[in-house]
């Protein structure tokens, strides 16, 4: 049953401890079960769970939306009357809300028919219109691209604390502290163009690590939990936000806005796509950042101490690993790396500093490293994936009144899902691929009657195919070894419900 | 000092042995009380305005104060009270001074009965140079803890409930979201504040279940779990604040309060009278639990089983007690827990749900429970201390509003609770002992 069990599936996901603790039973060598195995491997595959993480997350959102909306509340006040207004109201909300999300996130199919139209009223024709048709349609995904660039950053130094073990909560602080060192050097100091961005850059880059280090001295001196502490100190990063928009240093002459003046031109990031676009080179600093997490992570010494730590801190000081020295590091390098992602989106995006400017980008920043697996990778797909979702979830808001915090359900339920493979797997009625203990007690009640004579081995051929034995083993058998005989090809049927146990209860424990 | 020498010859040996006991950071303690101190002399005493007076108010005409026992006020010169506040707490630090370098393993009970001493003279010194040239009512102040210490403790049992039995609870902020939007909710719906208490510790499972869903049911990294619960709880009710509630605030958020029970007679002693005995049920069912909670869970076989299950599941289980099954409980019970904790918020105080209204109140009730070392009675104390530092706050704030004497720009002051739970977190108590299997799923073999 379990013959292609993928073993590169399971445990590469640290922080996320989810998982099948199955062990590999042998294999087995039938022609006739690859089509079976083929389904297995999709069945126990990262893929389907991803996915199907994705669906359920929705239809939850669903759900959400169809409570929240008062016409289809209307409607279901006499649903028995006229089942179809409900149904109606339920489609239009739902579709219209995702519909509204797609279109804010990667492609706009009105503003691209709108363009191409006004050109060729002009007389415009082939890539006359497809040019500013397509800068129309695909100005969502730009905006996308543009929220993600913070996102990935924060991302990688959230992947750093994640892999050595360390939950650095903080991310909201470290970024604030980022953003106002930079933003601060970007409107105060005059300096020339590529050594005044820089200077911002290594600005919020010291200020984060600082923010981040500080709950590592904690950490490394006190033992003082980090979790706690770098929550702490994102509510002070927070208030000491609020009061330096408050002084004269930070608001410049207009004491009485808490937003400070415009950074410097020279201090900004260059648009990618020209000014008409909010994108910006920051994204080609996020493509490095996951970089240098791969290269941090993976190539390097300190990374390889870090790894250590992370998965055996007694393991790594017996080789002569400090961990206490350790987690102080990992979490400045995590604290550098979200500062410098609270730089790059306020020298890139915001170009000035408010009470807002963190935003959720630290909180995400979490959520986005958990599902990329605080892999470079992951966190760059996972990374754009956020985006898409909170800027189609904007449009959304403004245009079908459904509120943004849908799609940090959906961003929240996604992750849960996908840190549960199992659980994804019994929703959608595939849970026996987690409880093969149940085919392995159907194959010893089989062999056992095969035992007792033809009449016995007649009655498990028909038993296989139905496909749904309702009996189990009687008594209980203490070999608890699967049985790869020939009788135990038979019953890996193509449909993945076939021999489900017929007592749920059973394999609970 | 693993062995202990048998016979002492001489006191050069005895003195050598006691050295190496005396962990290196003896001098921490002591060098942190000392700095403060001096702040504390330098900034709010020497610095302090001079002639000017600060008054605390401490007991009102009506109440039952026979032959003025205790006076209707204090009053301090500004500068004068807060430098021998400050003298007094360097007093203390050099007598921990003298207690930490001397004996080798110092006792405790000594040195906790200082410490706090120490930081009752500190906070006086403060209080007194903040408020010159005004006037300080201490029964609101404190009156103020107790309500903003109920949220915090209530969360903070909640941590104990289930870390005890080894699931890490990091949703306790999720937790009294939940509660203080499930009592806002079913309390206008049903137009009962007592429904809508009772829907609170409801609603708050939901959490707690996904809790342990995630947790122990699919052995997802606890720490993840309680963090990505959070942001849903923030997410759920955030749309339907912005949704259902706002549409018909009247139906679906009407701002209820529990009725105060005042009890007769008590009541009336100044000072704590209204502190302790004017209050509304969630204060006194949070004495009731966490009384009933500590004897439940150091003298009953009920608590045996919890701690057991959360120092060593695999010998819990092995005696034949259920682990998940326990934690499973234990995990709903503390979600229920903090549901009442949430209920505070919102009809506990009088007010109408709002986003995100619990505001990192939950993650200070988890520095609360590490603070009181997984007991009821210190999680208590502690969260007192968060609220005590969030009163002032309020008060100051308030206070300092107006015109003259000392100001704190407002921000600082409301940083104060987070800096408090930061610095008590660092390790003014030290390491504290955390259950054995705590975060770690049980896997039946």
């Amino acid at each position: 049953m379990m013959s292609t069990v993928d073993a590169a599936e399971t445990g590469s996901a640290p922080g996320i401890g989810a998982g099948s603790s199955d062990t590999p039973p042998p294999p087995e060598h039938t022609a006739e079960t690859a089509f079976a195995r083929a389904l297995q491997r999709i069945a126990r595959g990262d893929l389907l769970v991803v996915v199907m993480s994705f669906v359920l997350a929705f239809l939850i959102g669903s759900v959400l939306i169809v409570i929240a909306d008062q016409e289809v509340r209307e409607t279901l006040g006499y649903f028995l009357a006229r089942p179809s207004d409900a149904l109606t109201a339920i489609w239009q909300s739902v579709s219209e809300a995702y519909r509204a999300m797609f279109r804010g996130a990667i492609f706009d199919g009105t503003g691209y028919s709108r363009a191409a139209d006004s050109v060729r009223e002009a007389g415009g024709s082939g890539t006359y219109v497809l040019i500013p048709a397509l800068s129309a349609g695909l100005r969502p995904l730009t905006e996308t691209l543009t929220v993600a660039t913070p996102l990935i950053i924060a991302s990688a130094g959230m992947a750093v604390s994640f892999r050595a073990g360390l939950f650095n909560i903080g991310g909201t602080g470290q970024l604030i502290v980022g953003a106002m060192a930079a933003g601060y050097v970007g409107f105060t100091a005059d300096l020339p163009v590529v050594i005044h961005l820089l200077t911002c850059l290594v600005a919020g880059v010291i200020a984060g690590g600082i923010w981040g280090g500080i709950a590592g001295f904690l950490k490394a001196r006190f033992g003082a939990n980090e979790v706690i502490s770098t929550i702490m100190l994102n509510w002070i990063a927070t208030y000491l936000l609020f009061f330096a928009l408050k002084t004269k240093a930070f608001t410049g002459a207009n004491q009485s806005q808490p937003t400070s003046p415009s950074i410097g031109e020279n201090a900004m990031l260059p648009p990618l796509l020209g000014d008409g676009f909010r994108l910006h080179a920051g994204l080609i600093l996020a493509a490095g950042a996951a970089v240098l997490l791969w290269w941090l992570m993976s190539r390097s010494t300190i990374g390889f101490h870090f790894r250590a730590v992370g998965s055996n801190p007694r393991a790594a000081q017996v080789a002569g690993i400090s961990p206490a020295r350790t987690s102080f590091l990992v979490l400045a390098v995590a604290g550098a790396l979200v500062g410098l992602a609270g730089a790059v989106h306020v020298l890139g995006t915001e170009k000035r500093l408010t009470e807002g400017v963190a935003g959720n980008i630290g909180f995400d920043a979490i959520t986005v490293a958990l599902l990329g697996r605080s892999g470079p990778v992951g966190i760059v797909l996972a990374g754009l994936l956020f985006a898409a979702l909170s800027t189609g979830g904007r449009f959304m808001e403004s245009s079908q009144g459904v509120p943004l915090d849908l799609v940090q359900v959906i961003q929240v339920l996604v992750v849960l899902f996908i840190a549960a493979p199992p659980l994804v797997r019994t929703l959608i009625g595939l849970r026996r691929v987690d409880h093969p203990g149940a085919a392995a007690r159907v194959r010893r009640a089989r062999r056992a009657r095969t035992a007792d004579g033809d009449a016995g081995k007649a009655a498990a051929a028909s038993g296989a195919a139905a496909g749904a034995p309702t009996h189990r083993a009687g008594g209980p058998d203490p070999d608890p070894a699967p049985d790869p005989g020939p009788e135990a090809d038979r019953e890996a049927g193509p449909a993945p419900d076939a021999d489900r146990p017929a007592d749920p209860q059973e394999d609970e424990r | 000092m693993s062995t202990a020498p048998v016979v002492v010859a001489d006191d050069s040996a005895v003195e050598r042995a006691l050295d190496d006991t005396r962990p290196a950071s003896w001098w921490h303690l002591p060098a942190t009380t000392t700095v403060l101190g001096l702040l504390a002399l330098v900034f709010f005493g020497l610095r302090g305005i001079p002639g000017v007076e600060s008054v605390y108010v401490l007991a009102r005409e009506s109440d039952l104060n026979p032959l003025g026992i205790i006076p209707e006020s204090v009053t301090l010169p500004s500068k004068g009270g807060a430098v021998a506040f400050s003298l007094l707490a360097l007093a203390l630090s050099a007598a921990l001074w003298v207690l930490q370098a001397r004996v080798a393993r110092p006792r405790a009970r000594l040195r906790v009965t200082l410490v706090v001493v120490f930081a009752l003279a500190w906070i006086l010194a403060f209080m007194t140079w903040v408020i010159s040239q005004r006037t300080l009512d201490v029964t609101t102040l404190l009156q103020g803890t107790i309500v903003l210490a109920v949220p915090l403790a209530f969360g903070a049992l909640s941590g104990v409930l289930s870390e005890r039995a080894g699931v890490i609870n990091i949703a306790i902020e999720g937790q009294l979201l939940f509660g203080a939007f499930g009592a806002a909710l079913i309390g206008s719906l049903t137009g009962s504040v007592w429904i809508g208490l009772l829907a609170a510790p409801l609603m708050a499972l939901i959490m707690g279940a996904l809790l342990a869903l995630f947790a122990v049911g699919y052995h997802v990294q606890q720490i993840i779990v309680g963090v990505v619960l959070n942001v849903l709880a923030i997410g759920v009710t955030s749309f339907f604040f912005g949704t259902v509630m706002r549409e018909n605030p009247s139906q679906f958020n009407a701002a209820m309060r529990l009725p105060t029970l005042r009890l007769p007679v008590l009541a009336d002693l100044p000072v704590i009278g209204r502190v302790l005995f004017d209050q509304n049920i969630l204060v006194y069912l949070m004495w009731i639990i966490v009384a009933g909670l500590t004897v439940a869970l150091f003298r009953t076989r009920w608590g045996l089983r919890v701690r057991a299950v959360g120092e060593h599941p695999k010998a819990a289980d092995t005696v034949g007690i259920a682990v998940n099954l326990t934690r499973w409980k234990n995990v709903l019970l503390g979600s229920a827990v903090a549901g009442l904790g949430g209920a505070t918020l919102t009809i506990g105080t009088g007010v109408a749900f709002g986003e995100e209204m619990s505001a990192g109140k939950g993650y200070i009730a988890l520095a609360a429970m590490i603070l009181g070392r997984y007991h009821p009675v210190g999680a208590l104390l502690a969260a007192l201390t968060f609220a005590f530092a969030d009163s002032l706050q309020l008060r100051l704030g308030t206070m300092t509003a107006s015109e003259g004497g000392v100001s704190i720009p407002g921000d600082f002051l409301l940083m104060l609770p987070y800096i408090v739970a930061l610095f008590a977190v660092a390790g003014v108590v030290g390491r504290v002992r955390v259950p054995a299997a705590d975060g770690q799923p049980y896997i039946k073999q």
